[in-house]
């Protein structure tokens, strides 16, 4: 029986007298960032973009996967008023406490009496967790794959409120179609 | 004497109005060539807004030079609690003030005739040429190893004196590394002193205005290739740059020697170093790569082959000397940058290593087959 041998896991020196001798190697890699730098330099200077750096917040990248979890929209019933409750369960999950809700109640509804006056979310300390996505038992707040684009040097800023996050478009929505298959659904909820 | 002292005066505020623009140009260059070849975009965000209107200025960015003034000037200037407080406050200018003082015997121009540029002032000048260099000393390139040798102490004052364990690493590191490659540096320039017989950086430019073998320019560098390459790696060295900037190597030693240094005291050390790029570019471009000259150039316009004759005005010859001197200076302080973002830092004993056992045989070889050459060229009928 051979005796057993160790198995050796690391990398044996493998720089041939070539790449000893340096210079040659130095070369080569001096004409390959060289290289690049004019190819780049060709496009920045034909009118086209030379990186791959996307301009944030002017360009948008297109790569965003469907699930990206962006920038966050308030949901609508058919008449266009929000969908959420004030119920306060996204604002109590939140992990970050940067959702600040103020309820309203509105008799003349008498489905949903309680709404939002004041609905705003701080983006300076948003986590986009989603965790406010999943909290939510109206399905009235979900997260856009855009991201909310508000860079700024002022905090007060940063923060989005009630009528900018209700910009979903219902006519689009597939997951939850609304309003015209709510008869048949007898409401889900 | 007073028309002396003018063209002086002159060219004094030419050198450091150049080298100041230089340091701050080449902050923007390295940026922008940085993110260029690494596909990014770099700092383009610093702008200046004209007032009472929303024109908003951004030129590319170069507005971050500015903006990095500004924020050195306003920064904190924070002190440690050195014993050696007056080491400490003057490091920063034995570093920052030889690295000026090396361009004062380098030849940016050709000769300048004052009475021809402006002839109603022929009668004032008399006649009188200026060399565009702002001494016209004979031991040139000796001021010029001079002068850089003293930035070492610069450095080691600034280590020995921040009371940081870190800075005097640093400042170790730095001294010894750069007596090493100074030791290489005029080794590879001896060759070209042998070739030249002069030390006089004007009269080596001087020669170099010709042309050999037809097409090639009469350069320090078709005669001295080798040399070019060890004097260029060599000023990196000396420089403290990527590959060779392990006295400020950031993941062992912070910032090396200016660890302790903040506000414009810290600028001081960076300005000097981007401005030691523009003078290494200047030095390669006097010692290698013919100054001023372009092939086939003479003070009087083009003499191309094939006998056509360009003639041109001394104004046009002054102002396409100077500019052929700022563009090579431009091109080798671009190619020092790439150097820069290309390679990878060297370990601390292969540093020296490389200086003592690569580079400084090399150059004796170097030296002694210029030597030999250079001697049988002496005897025989040459």
């Amino acid at each position: 029986m051979t005796p057993y041998k160790r198995k050796s896991y690391w990398n044996e020196p493998t720089l041939g007298r070539w790449e000893r001798a340096y210079l040659p190697e130095i070369l080569r890699g001096l004409a390959i960032t060289g290289g690049v730098f004019l190819r780049n330099m060709k496009r920045w200077v034909t009118g086209r973009k030379g990186a791959l750096t996307t301009y944030y917040p002017e360009e948008t990248r297109f790569d965003y996967a469907p699930l990206n979890r962006g920038k966050h929209v308030l949901t609508q019933r058919p008449d266009g008023k929000p969908q959420c409750i004030a119920c306060n369960m996204c604002a109590t999950v939140c992990p970050a406490k940067v959702i600040e809700i103020e309820a309203g109640f509105d008799p003349s509804d008498t489905a949903h009496p309680k709404y939002p006056v004041r609905f705003e979310i701080d983006y300076s300390r948003c986590i986009f967790c989603g965790l406010c996505v999943e909290a939510c038992p109206e399905d009235a707040i979900r997260m856009a794959k855009e991201v909310p684009g508000l860079p700024s040097d002022q905090r007060h800023q940063m923060w989005l409120t009630l009528d900018e996050m209700l910009h979903w478009n219902p006519q689009r929505d597939v997951a939850k179609p609304y309003p015209a298959a709510r008869a048949t659904d007898g409401g889900g909820e | 004497m007073t028309q002396d002292l003018v063209i002086s005066l002159i060219f004094i505020a030419y050198a450091v109005g150049m080298l100041m623009g230089f340091g701050t140009i080449l902050t923007w260059v390295e940026r922008k060539q940085a993110a260029v070849m690494s596909d990014r975009i770099g700092a383009n965000r610093a702008y200046v807004r004209i007032p009472f209107t929303q024109i908003k200025l951004v030129w590319l960015g170069l507005f971050h030079g500015i903006a990095d003034g500004i924020k050195m000037l306003v920064k904190e200037d924070f002190h440690p609690r050195t014993h050696d407080w007056y080491a400490y406050a003057v490091a920063p200018w034995v570093v920052f003030t030889p690295v000026l003082l090396v361009f004062g015997v380098i030849p940016f121009g050709g000769l300048l005739d004052p009475g021809k540029l402006f002839p109603s002032l022929a009668d004032w000048f008399g006649g009188r040429t200026y060399p565009m260099q702002i001494a016209q000393l004979d031991a040139g390139l000796l001021m010029v190893f001079a002068f850089s040798g003293m930035t070492i102490i610069g450095a080691m004052l600034a280590g020995w004196s921040s009371a940081n364990k870190f800075s005097l690493l640093g400042g170790l590191r730095a001294g010894s590394q750069m007596i090493s490659y100074e030791l290489v540096m005029g080794l590879t320039v001896l060759g070209l002193i042998l070739i030249y017989g002069t030390v006089n950086l004007d009269a080596m430019v001087r020669q170099q205005s010709g042309v050999v073998l037809g097409a090639l320019p009469a350069w320090g560098i078709v005669y001295q290739p080798f040399a070019a390459v060890l004097f260029l790696t060599a000023a990196i060295a000396e420089n403290k740059r990527t590959p060779f900037d392990l006295p400020e190597a950031e993941s062992e030693l912070i910032a090396g020697y200016f660890t302790e240094y903040s506000a414009m005291k810290m600028g001081l050390f960076m300005f000097a170093e981007f401005i030691e790029i523009a003078i290494i570019g200047a030095l390669f471009t006097t010692l290698f790569l013919g100054g001023y000259n372009l092939p086939f150039m003479h003070d009087g316009g083009f003499t191309l082959p094939g006998g056509i004759e360009i003639a041109m005005s001394h104004g046009a010859v002054v102002v396409t000397q100077v500019l052929v001197f700022l563009l090579k200076v431009l091109a080798v302080c671009s190619f020092q940058i790439l150097v820069r973002w290309s390679l990878p830092r060297f370990r601390y004993d292969q540093v020296l290593a490389f200086a003592w056992k690569f580079m400084l045989p090399l150059a004796l070889i170097n030296l002694s087959v210029t030597a030999v050459v250079v001697w049988s060229h002496q005897k025989g009928p040459f």
